[in-house]
């Protein structure tokens, strides 16, 4: 297949959501891209890294997604295009720049940042609803709904941009992002800009008033007016659009990929001759007239969107404002009940909510093929994400496990997302207790950990990946060393950020477009910050729960920092074969027999160890197994044979 | 453009997370767009790649883009690459309409290994997979894999058997041009000896 930089205008070309999106920047004419990874939004940069050697524009990942932003805007500042793409939580990073880059405007560039929603929060810790960042700051905001929009719409995101002198978030959610589709190809630009900050530019100046540098009230007041000029403009966007009878009983406000289920509900109800459905793609600030000519269609409406009832409310806003000689409307959505207020939406729910208020029903399914097939699915026994099988994060925590059993003081372990999040689930031995944001871990130790004077003797063991550490930890390890907090600090250093999709990060040598970079040692970082520091090898189970005990006794307050050093498995196997060939020796095994009643499979629990019922034998799966070998250290009868492969 | 004998055509490919399920369902959209449909293929990434249920949602169409996702009884095609998981994609997607193909060869959940939870007996699951679908077929791909030199060529076998029952509007030829754009020399070659493997064994 060809690459998302062919020049091939009219071609029709099957890309993911986020491919999408790069597609859009590169027709855009993008100079400059940075990002941090994050499900669901880590391809748009990855995409545009891809090409971004050959079609001679910066493409980074950023150590964090402030640092993102700012670096992106800081090219919009010299007349760059840029784009900073992120997952929901990454907006939360960017707020305080954010609300700020708001008073000064972007320059001449033209600034998007593409976020990321996750409903029912399917690769994240949480399902926040990111288009609150848009009322809250001022900012356009457009929904695309396909692959084909998303392209289309993020180049007119830096059109837009440009035109009002603001940042444009352009929103997608999981299912966009991680859907492939049919995208016709727009031209790409064939010159270069060149990069100046204009000499005569103070930002922080009001431009049309009598106040001087520094009144931000009134640089918040030109951002309103800026921002004035959007619903013009987005009354006339093909983007938003009406399809359905002329005076539908029900109106559907829709945006995003509840557009798609939408249409789809109405199809599958046969109810197209009476149910119409307006999509609603700059959902902020709100065309309010072109708004209120659909709201005069009909006088019941549904409002279908994912997570919180954005466009719901702000809808009921302006019809609150309708004279009182208008007709009365009844709303339906979130508030009635009739659509979720958290999760997902899918063609189903919307039937449900369709037929509730159109009082007709609705049958996916034959009902005896229903019962049947629900009875029958019983016997399908539930699947729990785990470690990979080979990941050295399992022996991390099972060292972790040991220790704070042997140390025999209620220790526990503060965590953080991404793969660490399996601390909370049997894969991780249930040894992690809290979980928030990135770098949360060692930032709740720093408060856990100078709790002294209140009898408070529970060694705290923090927890972090290399590329979290990097992005969120240093300043809570500055602060453990500086207000000398107790607790150890675990970097599990795998060598890449590996949930998102083996980014690199500043540790590993890399940059995002493959070339060599500097590295950042973190060995002498934490050093330097005046830290105590090991580096344990994951797989040495023994050395680690050693260094793990003796590090609990050390009464010295302070962070003490333990980097847990090897590839993820993913990364290793690509680019090596197995180290062991591991079998179970059928003669050791004494299966139930096993005072610990089968410690491989039910606690240290690796995909590549299954039971082989018929035997009574623990046994390896040859698909699964990657020869890392480590179970052999863990069987107590040393039934578990490791050769060199 | 060959016919389409529903609109939109749903096919769900359905597996265990890490497992390549998503570069199956890149190869088959991409075969369907070369063939010029409108292809929607939504796939799962992120935390459930880490082993737990996956599928891939493939809407065919002539006509639009369909959503990203098959609503209740919708799908027409189950392509499995776990047993356990075509019983629970057809509770879910799955109709007396549902043609099913199903590989042979379990990945069993920890929770069974760890003893917490059953898996069931095969027989009694495959005779399930059939009494609740209109046609199912089982196909040692995971075995053949092996035979081939590694369970790695699962997935091409699985897109032969697509093929080979003749469930998809595209033909050998449109999947041997995006195995060729993505894959050169020896892995290509091996990956068509797979791709052969598995409309053989779909039609013994």
């Amino acid at each position: 297949m060809p690459g998302i930089d062919v020049d091939a205008p009219s071609s029709v070309q099957l890309l993911l959501g986020n491919e999408a999106f790069a597609r859009g920047a590169l027709e855009a004419g993008i100079g400059f891209a940075a990002s941090y990874p994050g499900t669901p939004a880590s391809e748009i940069l990855s995409t545009l890294a891809s090409v971004a050697k050959k079609m001679n524009f910066h493409a980074e990942w950023s150590t964090n997604e402030i640092v993102a932003l700012e670096a992106a805007a800081g090219a919009s500042f010299a007349g760059i295009p840029a784009i900073s793409s992120m997952k929901q939580n990454g907006i939360n990073v960017v707020s305080d720049f954010l609300v700020n880059l708001g008073m000064t405007g972007i320059g001449k560039g033209g600034l998007v940042v593409v976020v990321g929603d996750d409903p029912s929060a399917i690769s994240s810790s949480n399902e926040q609803d990111s288009r609150w960042i848009c009322k809250w700051m001022d900012m356009p905001l457009l929904e695309p709904s396909t692959a084909q929009e998303a392209k289309d719409m993020v180049k007119w995101a830096f059109d837009l941009s440009r035109e009002l002198d603001i940042a444009c978030i352009v929103r997608e959610t999981t299912r966009l992002a991680h859907t492939r589709g049919n995208v016709k190809l727009g031209e790409l630009p064939k010159t270069q800009k060149k990069a100046y900050f204009a000499d005569t530019w103070n930002m922080c100046q009001p431009t049309k008033s009598k106040f001087t540098a520094g009144s931000f009230g009134i640089l918040h007041y030109q951002l309103q007016q800026k921002l004035a000029k959007a619903p013009a403009i987005f009354e006339a966007s093909p983007f938003n659009y009406y399809v359905g009878p002329d005076k539908p009983e029900l109106l559907i406000i829709t945006s995003g990929v509840c557009q798609l289920f939408s249409m789809e509900a109405v199809e599958e109800l046969k109810l197209q001759d009476r149910v119409g459905i307006f999509r609603l793609a700059t959902s902020w600030p709100l065309p309010e007239k072109l708004v209120e000519k659909q709201l005069s269609r009909a006088q019941k409406v549904l409002f279908v969107e994912e997570i919180n009832p954005f466009i719901e409310g702000s809808v009921m806003e302006l019809a609150a404002s309708f004279p009182a000689s208008k007709p009365h409307i009844d709303f339906y959505g979130k508030r009635t009940g009739h659509i979720s207020l958290f999760g997902e939406l899918n063609t189903d729910l919307v039937i449900g909510a369709i037929a509730k208020i159109m009082g007709t029903s609705y049958q996916a399914r034959d009902a005896e093929y229903q019962k049947g097939i629900e009875e029958a699915a019983k016997m399908v026994p539930p699947r729990s994400i785990n470690f990979c099988a080979g990941c050295p994060h399992r022996g991390t925590y099972w060292a972790v496990k040991d220790a704070l059993t042997l140390d025999g003081h209620n220790g526990f372990a503060t965590g953080d997302i991404g793969c660490y999040s399996m601390g909370f689930v049997a894969g991780g031995f249930f040894q992690e207790r809290a979980m928030h944001c990135m770098g949360a871990g060692i930032g709740v130790a720093n408060g856990l950990g100078n709790l002294k004077q209140f009898g408070f003797t529970q060694p705290v063991i923090a927890m972090a990946g290399d590329s979290t550490f990097y992005h969120a930890c240093i300043p809570a390890l500055i602060n453990g060393v500086y207000n000398q907090a107790n607790f150890i600090f675990l970097i599990l250093d795998n060598s890449v950020t590996a949930m998102t999709g083996f980014q690199p990060h500043p540790g590993v040598g890399r940059g995002a477009t493959g070339e060599q970079s500097p590295v950042v040692d973190m060995e002498a970082l934490c050093r330097s910050l005046g830290a105590k520091v090991e580096v344990c090898d994951p797989f040495d189970l023994k050395n680690t729960t050693e260094t793990l005990v003796r590090l609990m006794a050390d009464e010295e307050p302070g962070a003490k920092v333990v980097i847990m050093r090897r590839v993820c498995e993913l990364v290793r196997a690509r680019r090596e074969k197995a180290p062991y060939k591991v079998h179970v020796d059928t003669g050791k095994c004494v299966g139930d027999d096993c005072g610990c009643k089968r410690l491989c499979i039910r606690l240290f629990g690796c995909p590549g160890l299954m039971w082989d019922k018929e035997a009574g034998k623990a046994k390896i799966d040859e698909a699964i197994c990657t020869g890392c070998g480590l179970c052999s250290d863990i069987c107590p009868q040393g039934a578990i044979i490791k050769e060199a492969a | 453009m060959k016919t389409l004998t529903k609109e939109p055509l749903n096919v769900i490919i359905g597996g265990v997370g890490g497992r390549g399920n998503v570069l199956i369902a890149f190869l088959v959209g991409g075969a369907l767009v070369n063939e010029g449909f409108s292809a929607g293929v939504c796939d799962t990434y992120g935390t459930s790649q880490r082993g737990g249920p996956v599928a891939s949602h493939v809407r065919i169409s002539k006509k639009r883009q369909y959503g990203p996702l098959i609503s209740t009884g919708h799908a027409d095609v189950i392509l499995a690459l776990e047993p356990v998981e075509a019983l629970r994609l057809l509770n879910q997607f799955g109709s007396q309409d549902t043609v099913v193909i199903t590989n042979s060869r379990p990945v069993y959940p920890s929770d069974v290994s760890s003893g917490k939870a059953t898996y069931p007996e095969m027989d009694e699951l495959h005779q399930a997979i059939e009494k609740f679908s209109a046609k199912s077929t089982v196909v040692d791909a995971t075995d053949e894999a092996l035979k081939m030199g590694g369970s790695i060529f699962t997935n091409i076998i699985m897109i032969g058997a697509l093929i080979g029952a003749d469930l998809l509007p595209v033909d050998k030829e449109s999947i041997v041009q995006v195995l060729s754009e993505r894959f050169h020399g020896t892995v290509l070659d091996n990956n068509m000896k797979a791709l052969d493997k598995g409309i053989e064994l779909v039609r013994q």
